[in-house]
């Protein structure tokens, strides 16, 4: 083996051009893969770590009748903040949430929302709901930077809000907006409204009640509580990991046709290695190798272009590659309407598992590609090869 | 086997399928070669000279008879074993040189030594005294397509006889050189004949070869048709000139 490598080194490094542009095409998909992969599993991190800071924290218990997707449920989804949660919340640990659903009155239309009543002093989320801590008129209220130009609103308007109280009286009231924020997890910009949870909860006669209870810790071991159900951290980002999965398989795809292209390189060099090389193969016979051994001299060949566009990938793709995690990749488009938690600038991540995988496949598929051909030379006749007559 | 003898051939045939009839190229051949012989097989082309180098090479097998080469049956060799005798103890200079054109002079010389899995010192030792013997210790570096003809016999020369093999077979190593580099080549191959007793057995129909061999043996249509041993060969020459 190491007399093979040794060989097959040689004649890499000896075939000059022809070794450079396949090794280069293969270092792209190195590079390319790594990052892409890079991309999606920092997307992953930022999108879970944007959903803990803005909507979920360490994980929630939800009313058992709250349904999001439903906001019929939400007339039916409260129910007094449970006793033994009390400390908890006046530690500032757990936040008490309460969600109706409403009707906002934007320079005279008409459009649905959700109107969220969250505590202003809160720190569990990255919500500014400090801007809710204000004395005024009208009934203080956040929103997300989406959501206001939807609405076509901005901070210091007052805007009309109508909502059903618990026995499904209509009332209405001016909110003033106090705060416009901006942050990369739709569910928490889209359509809702962000008032004092006080004031939500007289406004709807359900003092003391909520819908959501959202936790610091998500490590903290949770009971099961009656007319709640537990949602751990895990189960609430399933829905990130689906989509990660989802662009997992798409990209690989994309990975797939790079990887094709590269080893198509790779194929024909080593088509036309066998086709011009017979004499070479004949020597190599008569000078003590079996043909088999010649089989494995030329798939090491082959093989060993994986290991110098690892190398080559290696000497500019580690600072590329270092370069994009720290500066991340900006999306050339606006995402904040994108329907899923990305954030404009994506910082990839490499672990290590990531690269070792991709240069063990780039490996093996090269490897593969390398010996299918050199399996003809087992059939070669060493007499004629010698001559370099074509077989 | 008779002792002494290197190459042992009795009633050897050889025939290769030609649609459908068989050719054949080699009919009931027998001889026996020494150690330290100094011998050509000499015919036309098509005469069967390649074909019975081939066998004894082991890079090809007998369809009938047997060849025995240094005390094994070519026609009941393995492959591996074909491989490890050749490795071991046989050593081929081509028409064509058959150098590897991407590897340095020394690397060619250096390749039997790897497979023989010398260590980096020996093989380098040997590798310039191999270089020596041939003059071209000179173009170490330099690779094949650098190299006039001669220089690249030479270096097939060396890359043959760096191990010591008891056998070197020569298929036509004049055939693509001038009249001078193929004396050259002749009186290097003497030399080591002479120096390290190795057995030489060369397929040729080139009248300067001839001059130099010690024993004929002629083919004709795939049989012996004479073989003589030669008094008066250039040999002598090279003697005196030394």
């Amino acid at each position: 083996m190491k007399t093979a490598l040794k060989l097959a080194y040689r004649n890499l490094i000896g075939a000059g051009l022809r070794t450079w542009l396949n090794v280069i095409v293969l270092s792209f998909s190195f590079v390319v893969i790594i990052w892409m992969k890079g991309v999606l599993v920092g997307w992953d991190h930022q999108a879970k770590t944007d959903m803990a800071n803005w909507e979920i924290g360490g994980g929630q218990y939800w009313h058992e009748n709250y349904d999001p997707f439903d906001p019929f449920t939400f007339t039916e989804s409260h129910t007094a903040v449970p006793e033994e949660f009390k400390t908890e919340i006046a530690a500032g640990n757990m936040e008490p949430m309460l969600v109706v659903q409403g009707t906002i009155y934007p320079q005279g239309r008409m459009q649905p929302v959700i109107i969220r009543g969250i505590n202003p002093g809160q720190n569990i989320f990255k919500l500014p709901t400090q801007k809710l801590d204000t004395l005024t008129e009208a009934i203080p209220a956040i929103i997300g930077s989406v959501a206001a130009r939807n609405l076509r609103v901005q901070t210091g308007d007052y805007v009309t809000i109508r909502w059903r109280d618990t026995n499904g009286m209509f009332d209405a009231a001016e909110i003033i907006i106090t705060g416009v924020f901006s942050c990369n997890v739709p569910a928490v910009e889209a359509g809702k409204v962000y008032i004092p949870l006080e004031k939500l909860q007289s406004m709807v006669q359900l003092e003391g009640e909520a819908t959501i209870l959202t936790f610091r810790d998500s490590e903290k071991e949770r009971p099961a509580i009656e007319n709640w159900t537990l949602k751990p951290q895990s189960e609430l980002t399933k829905s990130i990991d689906e989509i990660i999965q989802t662009k997992t398989a798409g990209q690989s795809v994309f990975y797939g046709i790079l990887l094709l292209l590269a080893m198509l390189a790779i194929f024909d060099t080593q088509v036309l290695s066998i086709f011009r090389r017979q004499k070479e193969i004949g020597t190599y016979v008569a000078l003590g190798y079996t043909r088999r051994e010649v089989v494995g001299l030329f798939t090491v060949e082959g093989a060993m272009h994986s290991i110098l566009a690892a190398l080559v990938a290696a000497a500019y793709g580690i600072p590329f590659l270092a370069w994009q995690a720290k500066a991340g990749w900006t999306m050339p488009m606006d995402v904040s309407e994108y329907g899923m938690a990305v954030a404009q600038t994506l910082y990839p991540v490499y672990s290590t598992g990531l690269i070792v995988s991709t240069v063990f496949i780039v490996v093996l598929t090269t490897t593969i590609v390398s010996y299918w051909p050199s399996r003809k030379i087992a059939k070669m006749n060493p007499t004629e090869a010698l001559r370099g007559r074509l077989q | 086997m008779e002792n002494n003898s290197i190459i042992q051939i009795k009633n050897l045939t050889k025939s290769f399928p030609t649609g459908k009839t068989n050719f054949i190229a080699l009919r009931g051949i027998d001889l026996s070669l020494g150690t330290g012989e100094f011998t050509g097989l000499i015919g036309p082309s098509g005469s069967g000279k390649t074909t019975l180098l081939n066998i004894v090479g082991s890079l090809d097998t007998p369809t009938s008879g047997e060849a025995w080469v240094l005390n094994h049956s070519i026609g009941a060799l393995s492959a591996k074993q074909a491989a490890s005798l050749r490795k071991q103890n046989l050593g081929f200079i081509f028409q064509s040189y058959n150098l590897l054109a991407v590897h340095t002079v020394f690397e060619n010389v250096e390749f039997p030594l790897l497979l023989l899995k010398y260590n980096a010192s020996e093989r380098k030792k040997m590798v310039m005294d191999a270089l020596e013997w041939v003059g071209l210790t000179g173009k170490v570096k330099s690779k094949p397509p650098q190299l006039s003809g001669g220089e690249c016999q030479r270096v097939a020369i060396a890359r043959a006889m760096v191990k010591k093999p008891s056998l070197v077979l020569a298929d036509e190593p004049t055939a693509n050189l001038d009249a001078s580099n193929s004396h050259h080549i002749l009186q290097t191959m003497v030399k080591l004949n002479e120096e390290l007793k190795t057995t030489f057995l060369f397929a040729t129909h080139d009248e300067k070869v001839i001059g130099y061999l010690r024993r004929k043996i002629y083919l004709l249509d795939g049989k012996v048709d004479k073989d003589e041993l030669t008094v008066g060969s250039k040999q002598s020459t090279v003697s005196s000139e030394k």
